[in-house]
């Protein structure tokens, strides 16, 4: 093909060193990758060297002062909120991409969507702010302390809605409007369609965004951090505080040093090991062909 | 025929989807409203322009505009070029199947994926550590653009998959070359589209938050040069809210500020998409 291989007939210099250019620059941005997971594997290095990567799940605490680094109430602190908003915001997201296609009239539709865009484009601090002036004192007045598993899994849910209702929207609209007539022709109510037809057709999409929201949700700092209440427990039930791992770097790091510095960029380390794979999840699912399109 | 138990899941669900709709609308609207409630009474043109007194509890956000304005201005200087050879690379000078671009576009969807804590972590180990920039709007400005980057390079490479490929074959059968016309056909047909993506990496660059706090720091004096410490318009409403008591007015009014130029840019946006991408489909 003329276009993608080296056998143009342009004999020009400057095309040469353009594409060189071009080349360089790419590999720039590959090595990115690299260059962050190096750093922090160097980083990491000397509390894993010295502390050895066992401790930080046998140890009987987090006091980086004693040199005990437990962080296992971290990565349950983490897992909770995410599985907890993941459990939330996937019905909803999927359900309101139903809505948009086949429910609302169409400007309104349009509008819904619109919304959904304006949410996914919302800063996480200022979710995190209104959780902690609106939410937080709600969920006090009813169940005190008030900062607590609950408002982070309720604010979770509102920011990664958009992520999954986004992808899911596109895949159902996706699927082959023929599925969709001969299922009507042969006389099934909406819902049948949908429930039968839809949403099994376009079930790739739909596991495609709650895996991306799921990493979101894992991955997420500000809000978390400004609704959790940053207690490092077991929590007891959905009440509790907690505190996650973003929320555990972001707080300490402005004064680790040495061995904690290193600690935490560990939970950094682990943090990118767990997104990576459920990234990895939804990338292999997106380039799976869902089904085969009818003409 | 539908029959009475049918009528009645026809009609739960539809109740069902609507309840939906209504319940992620409300917290939406009683978001947006919050914000314009406590927030539109603190705003006026002297909260912009004015510097924080009391650790930000009066006074306004001008030296933090001001940070946010070269933190995101270095993010994008630094990311756009970057981008652009990459998703020129990608789109012109390899095919889907072939390995370098397989590569490539592997490493960038893991890093868009990497939570913006953990960039926080490389870039204060990286650029304020190892490269010694310290705590500054250049080490922040410089994580950013790491951030930004793999979503620019996606947005861009897709506006130029969209060009026609009719256009390619003409320039080659002129004896056009390849530089020239990425010059002087492909650059000026994508334009809308760079724009598009140029505008949503600003905005996602603003709207950034953890990433910030180790690497361009808490100062929130007027900067004077490129290696001071400056506070981001995110970061502000987290400090007035988290560590200043008495600082939840001005956070409002803060966010408020936020919130409006991310929406404005969101719009600018898509305007730009809607006005050009008509045009075009009706050219081919």
């Amino acid at each position: 093909m003329i276009l993608f291989s080296n056998n143009t007939s342009s004999r020009s210099n400057t095309d040469r060193y353009f594409s060189w250019g071009l080349r360089v620059l790419s590999l720039l941005a590959a090595s990115l990758l690299v260059l962050v997971l190096g750093f922090i594997l160097r980083e990491s290095w000397m509390a894993l060297t010295q502390v050895g990567l066992s401790r930080f799940f046998t140890d009987s605490g987090w006091f980086p002062t004693e040199h005990s680094y437990e962080i296992t109430p971290m990565i349950s602190g983490t897992l909770l909120a995410a599985w907890g908003s993941i459990l939330l915001a996937a019905p909803l997201g999927i359900l309101s991409a139903v809505f948009c296609h086949f429910y609302a009239p169409p400007i309104l539709g349009l509008w819904y969507r619109r919304m959904i865009e304006l949410l996914a484009g919302i800063p996480s601090v200022v979710f995190g702010f209104w959780g902690l002036v609106v939410l937080v004192p709600l969920i006090a007045a009813w169940q005190p302390p008030g900062p607590s598993l609950l408002g982070g899994i309720l604010i979770l849910t509102l920011m990664i809605i958009p992520t999954i209702m986004l992808i899911a929207h596109s895949s159902i609209s996706q699927v082959p409007t023929t599925y969709i007539n001969n299922a009507t022709a042969l006389g099934l109510s909406r819902w049948a369609v949908i429930w039968r037809i839809v949403l099994p057709a376009s079930r790739v999409g739909l596991l495609t965004g709650i895996f991306l929201g799921l990493a979101r949700a894992m991955g997420e700092t500000m809000a978390i951090l400004m609704v959790c209440g940053n207690v490092i427990q077991y929590p007891s039930h959905i009440f509790d505080p907690i505190r996650t791992l973003t929320a555990n770097i972001a707080l300490e790091m402005a004064y680790a040093l040495d061995q904690h510095r290193s600690a935490l960029f560990i939970s950094g380390l682990l943090l990118m090991v767990l997104v990576i794979i459920f990234v990895s999840i939804a990338e292999v699912l997106r380039h799976k062909t869902p089904y085969v399109v009818a003409k | 025929m539908l029959s009475l138990s049918n009528t009645i899941r026809e009609t739960g669900a539809t109740l069902m989807v609507w309840t939906t709709a209504a319940l992620i609308t409300i917290p939406f609207l009683w978001l947006i409203g919050d914000l314009l409630w406590h927030g539109w009474p603190y705003l006026s043109l002297n909260f912009l322009l004015s510097a924080p007194q009391n650790a930000g509890r009066e006074g306004g956000i001008e030296p933090i505009l001001v940070s946010t304005g070269l933190i995101v201005g270095i993010c994008m200087v630094v990311a756009l070029p970057i981008g652009l050879g990459t998703a020129l690379f990608l789109s012109e000078y390899t095919r889907n199947d072939q390995v370098s671009g397989r590569l490539i576009r592997g490493s960038l969807d893991v890093l868009a994926g990497v939570p913006s804590i953990v960039f926080g972590l490389f870039g204060n180990a990286f650029f304020c550590q190892a490269l010694d920039l310290g705590f500054s709007i250049l080490s922040g400005g410089l994580t950013l653009a790491c951030m930004v980057l793999p979503i620019l390079i996606r947005t861009l490479e897709e506006s130029f998959r969209t060009i026609a490929l009719d256009q390619r074959l003409a320039a080659a059968a002129l004896g056009i070359s390849k530089m020239a016309t990425i010059q002087h056909i492909l650059l000026p047909a994508a334009i809308p589209g760079l724009l598009v993506g140029c505008i949503l990496g600003v905005g996602r660059a603003m709207a950034e938050t953890a990433a910030l706090i180790f690497t361009s720091g808490y100062v929130d004096r007027m900067p004077t040069s490129l290696m001071d410490s400056g506070r981001a318009l995110s970061l502000h409403i987290y400090d007035l809210s988290m560590n200043v008591a008495g600082g939840n007015p001005n956070a409002y009014a803060t966010a408020l500020v936020l919130v409006g130029l991310l929406i404005s840019i969101n719009i600018v946006a898509s305007w730009i998409a809607e006005q050009w991408t008509i045009p075009n489909q009706l050219q081919n």
